[in-house]
This record gives C-alpha cells, sequence and structure tokens, in this order.
C-alpha cells in the first residue's frame, strides 16, 4: 500500500533522513523504531507532504506522490496524528474533529450552510470510538494531555484514512492512557481494517501490536521484518544497547 | 472562545436592538442620526477585518484600503463615469474584492507578520495612486458632493439604507461564520499545520476569506459615500487601518460582533472626548491601554465571559 525507496531530507546540512526504506501492505500494523534523533517524525513528515524531500520516492496505492501538498495527499486516503499535541486549541472537540470530516467530504467551500448540521453524525461516531463523545463541547485546548492526544487520533480519524499514520500516539501519556491507547489501536485495526503506521518510543508497546517492524538509526533504515527477527538483529541491539552488551534480545 | 456570540439565551437581544435602531431618527437629532449611520460604516469595516483577522489568524494590517477603493470605486463610477449610483453601489465592493484577490494573491503566500509587511506595501502603494493621481481621483481634495438618489439622499434615508445594508452583511457574514468554510477557516487561524495535514488548501482558504472581507468592507466604503457624500485619500491611509484594528481589539477580536462595539466606543470617543480636549487621542491611547492590561479579549469578549461563567454557576458548576 505504501513503499518508500531512499527518501533523503537534510536539514542545513545535517541528514535527517539519509536513504530510508519502508513498505506497508494493506491492513498491517508497522512499527518505525529507533534511538531519539533517528529522523522518525522526519520520515513522518516527509511521507504526509508536510516537508518536502530532497530525494527519493513516495508511493502510495501504486501512485507516485512525492513530493505533493500535505492537503492533497490526505486527499488521497492518508491522515496522520502528531507527537507533539497539534489541535485547533480554541475550538471545541467536536469542531475539531468536524473540521477534518468536512474537509474530507470537500465542504470547506460551503458558504452558507451552518455548520452544525453538517455531518454530524459521523463526527460523533469518531468522538464515540476514542471515548470522547461527553467532552464534545469543550473547548479543546483545555482537555488533559490524555484526552488531547485521543483527539489527536480523532482528528486523523475524520479524514477517514485507508492508511492511518500515528506519530508516538502515546508520547507523554500515564501507564492506564498507554493500555487505553493500545486497545483503541488494535481496534481500529480489527474492527476497521486500518492499515496502521506509528513510530513509538515504547517498546512493549511496539511488540505487543506491531504484525512488522521498521529500524532507524542515524536517518537511514537498517531492517524491517517481523518482530522477532528485529529482537535479535545484531545491528539492532548495537543501535540500542551498545556494542558492548550485544547478544542479548531487545525487551 | 471563537464561537462565543449572540446564541441561545441572548438571541432575542438582538431584534429589539434593530427595532431600536429603526425607532431612533424619529427621536434623535439629525447629529446623532448622523453619528449613528457613521458607527454602523466603521463598524462594517472593522467586522470585515475581524473576518480574517479573529476568524482567520491573518494579519491584514491594511484593510482601509478596501474601504477606500470601494468609496472611491462607487464614487468615480457616479462622478466621472456618469452611471446611476446604484451602479456605483455595486462597483465600488466588488473592485475592492478584486483589489482584494490580486493584492492577497501575492501576500498570502508569506505568513504572519511578512504576509502584515507586504501588506501594508502594497496598500501604501495604492494610496499613493489615489493621492497623486490628481486628474482622476481628485488627490488630496477627493470627491465630494457625490449626489444620491432623492430616497437616501437625506440624512435619514441615508441611516435607514446603511442600517438595512449592514444589519444584511452582518447575517451574511454571520452565516459565513457558522458555514463549514467558517469553521475550516478558525481551524486555519488556531493551527494552519494541522489544517493542511487534515486535507484543507489554507492559502486558498485564505484567498478566499480574503476577497470576501475586502468586498465587506468595500460596502462598508459605499455606505460612507452615502453617509457623507465624499470620499477622500485619508481612508485608505495606513493610520485608518490601524484605527479599524484598535476597534476590533477594543470591542472583541474573538467575538463576532465585537468589532461593531469597539467602532461604537471610537466613534463616540471621537466626537465627544474631541469637544473637550483636542487631545483626545491621549484618551483613547489610554482606554486601549487599560482594555489591554485587564480585558485582553476586548470588552465584548469579557463579557461573554462573564455570561459562561454565570450560566455555568446557574447549572450547577457543570458543562
Amino acid at each position: 500500500m505504501l513503499r518508500i525507496e531512499g527518501i533523503q531530507k537534510s536539514f542545513g546540512g545535517f541528514m535527517a533522513v539519509n536513504g530510508a526504506n519502508l513498505g506497508v501492505q494493506k491492513g498491517e500494523i508497522v512499527a518505525v523504531i529507533g534511538p531519539n534523533g533517528a529522523g522518525k517524525t522526519t520520515l513522518f513528515n516527509l511521507i504526509t507532504g508536510i516537508i518536502k524531500p530532497d530525494g527519493g520516492r513516495v508511493i502510495f496505492k501504486e501512485e507516485e506522490i512525492t513530493g505533493l501538498p500535505a492537503y492533497r495527499i490526505c486527499k488521497k486516503g492518508m491522515s496522520r496524528s502528531f507527537q507533539v499535541v497539534n489541535i485547533f486549541s480554541r475550538l471545541t472537540v467536536f469542531e475539531n474533529v468536524q473540521i477534518a470530516v468536512l474537509s474530507r467530504h470537500g465542504k470547506t467551500f460551503n458558504l452558507f450552510t451552518p455548520s452544525r448540521k453538517l455531518l454530524i453524525e459521523e463526527t460523533s461516531d469518531i468522538l464515540q470510538s476514542v471515548g470522547l463523545t461527553d467532552k464534545g463541547r469543550s473547548v479543546s485546548g483545555s482537555l488533559s494531555h490524555g484526552d488531547q492526544k485521543a483527539l489527536e487520533i480523532a482528528i486523523a480519524l475524520g479524514g477517514h484514512p485507508e492508511l492511518l499514520i500515528l506519530d508516538e500516539p502515546t508520547a507523554g501519556l500515564s501507564p492506564e492512557e498507554t493500555i487505553r491507547c493500545i486497545d483503541l489501536i488494535k481496534r481500529l485495526s480489527a474492527d476497521l481494517g486500518l492499515t496502521i503506521l506509528f513510530c513509538e518510543h515504547d517498546m512493549e508497546l511496539v511488540f505487543a501490536i506491531a504484525n512488522r517492524i521498521m529500524v532507524m538509526v542515524r536517518g537511514k533504515s537498517i531492517i524491517q521484518g517481523l518482530p522477532a527477527d528485529v529482537r535479535c538483529n545484531r545491528e539492532v541491539q548495537d543501535a540500542y544497547l551498545g556494542e558492548s552488551e550485544s547478544g542479548v534480545c531487545l525487551a | 472562545m471563537a464561537t462565543l456570540n449572540i446564541r441561545g439565551k441572548e438571541s432575542w437581544l438582538v431584534p429589539i436592538l434593530f427595532i431600536l435602531l429603526l425607532v431612533f431618527p424619529l427621536v434623535l437629532t439629525r447629529f446623532y442620526t448622523y453619528l449613528l449611520a457613521l458607527i454602523f460604516v466603521s463598524g462594517l469595516a472593522a467586522m470585515s477585518l475581524n473576518l480574517v483577522l479573529g476568524y482567520g489568524g491573518i494579519y491584514q494590517f491594511h484593510h482601509a484600503v478596501f474601504y477606500g477603493v470601494g468609496a472611491y470605486g462607487a464614487a468615480l463610477t457616479i462622478t466621472k463615469l456618469g452611471y446611476s449610483p446604484w451602479i456605483g453601489f455595486l462597483v465600488g465592493p466588488l473592485l475592492a474584492a478584486f483589489i482584494s484577490l490580486v493584492m492577497g494573491a501575492i501576500c498570502v503566500r508569506l505568513s504572519k507578520l511578512y504576509f502584515g509587511m507586504l501588506q501594508i506595501s502594497l496598500g501604501s502603494l495604492v494610496w499613493a495612486i489615489v493621492y497623486r493621481w490628481y486628474s482622476f481621483t481628485g488627490g488630496d481634495d477627493g470627491i465630494h458632493g457625490v449626489s444620491m438618489p432623492d430616497l437616501i439622499g437625506s440624512t435619514t434615508g441615508s441611516y435607514y439604507f446603511t442600517l438595512l445594508v449592514t444589519a444584511a452583511c452582518l447575517i451574511a457574514m454571520y452565516l459565513i461564520v457558522k458555514s463549514p468554510f467558517g469553521s475550516a477557516l478558525q481551524g486555519i487561524r488556531d493551527n494552519p499545520v494541522r489544517s493542511e495535514a487534515v486535507g484543507v488548501n489554507v492559502k486558498l482558504h485564505q484567498l478566499v476569506a480574503l476577497v470576501i472581507a475586502g468586498f465587506f468592507a468595500g460596502v462598508a466604503g459605499v455606505l460612507f459615500i452615502v453617509v457623507d457624500n465624499s470620499a477622500f485619500p485619508d481612508m485608505l491611509f495606513w493610520t485608518l487601518s490601524l484605527e479599524i484594528l484598535i476597534m476590533c481589539l477594543l470591542g472583541g477580536w474573538l467575538t463576532f460582533l465585537g468589532p461593531m462595539l469597539g467602532a461604537a466606543m471610537m466613534v463616540a470617543l471621537r466626537t465627544f472626548a474631541s469637544t473637550f480636549t483636542e487631545y483626545w487621542t491621549l484618551i483613547q491611547g489610554i482606554i486601549l491601554m487599560l482594555v489591554i492590561i485587564f480585558l485582553p479579549e476586548g470588552v465584548l469578549g469579557y463579557v461573554n465571559a462573564k455570561f459562561k461563567q454565570l450560566g455555568n454557576l446557574a447549572s450547577g458548576g457543570k458543562a
């Protein structure tokens, strides 16, 4: 469904992403892991069009989308959430999700129908699926961090994506919230049949839900494979544990 | 905050206010009727700015250009080209919208303050043309004595025309703010990156918003002609833009009617304080400072917040 070939991006001489490869099949849950600064978020920004790559190709559903603006990539069926909470902070929770839904239905140039009458059901369903129904009328900027992270995913779902990209969905969450988040991701994959690509620091989470794992180190993808293979891969151990301790399996 | 508005329990205030405004000319002197009409005109200009400033988060620093272009467009169509005033009234806003489209298409590539700086420069260019082109625009003399149809020629007639047109514009703007386009615009204000990520073409929406705002500013310019029968270059000088901007901040730039309230305060202040002292701008400055320090969301923003608190108390602190 998604294929990335040798993608590159440098920021003023620093190669943030230097030839990363990645493949995601329909229906999979794929995790990207790697030490801090490995370029995971940059990779996601490159895929979703937030920034333009210097080289390489992004192919989504057999179509090259390299360097397209973010709003056009979104329309092709790919939505994402952000690592740092990135919401419409002055609007209510409901309005936050509704904007994404309106946008997917191409209604944002509609000038004279009141928004409050449009796509209410679809928006409510999404809020329910992430457990924010009773907070719909709260101003999103005033929510707790955990609820804002849930809203992050809800906004991404508003685009009704085939491929959902989650950038560290559990960053900053409490253990209970993390468990809820894992449940949510599993449910989205099982019930809605979403293909999910995510990156994460929490190894437990990664090995609990990912079908396949890609490991990034210093901007390069060093391996993509099944969790069991990645766990005992020599290079991965070097990257995480340092050379001296290699020989044990991760997590 | 963005959705704070006349709604729910307070919405009955609007028709009452409108009826009062309909009755006012019958009891007020001509001077006060004129003053009220002037408030509508300035308020409409400020509200059109707030469409892009408060709802769109676009730093349109030189909005008066479109107000002035609307006024000159109408005045020149009537005086120089000899068309009927009604046609002039249409030409003004359309010309303002067109200038806004051209200027917006150039400026919208930049963001935030850079947008504002470029927009001031381009706006000043328009001002310079109007100011210098004596043979056509009358230069710094402006255009005076634009003849009006009999129906709206008197002070009362022009008042009612201004009131009705302003009301119609307010309704249209309210619908726009509440429409999906309005939602997308507020989304862009809060978070352009996220808007882009959910599939909203940010620049295009901003451009459309600018054209709409330019159009309504043009309507305000036309209404000024109706009230004052004249147009002059100061209407597109940057100091007026600043004044319109202050109206938004004073009244509450995150509320729908705030800029109108701000306009009422500014016009009243200028009229009455200037009869006491020629340093009335000093009073204005002090008031503005106090508002920014104590009511950072403007007067109406403050009132709305208080209303909300009361509502919350009434419903047992929930919601």
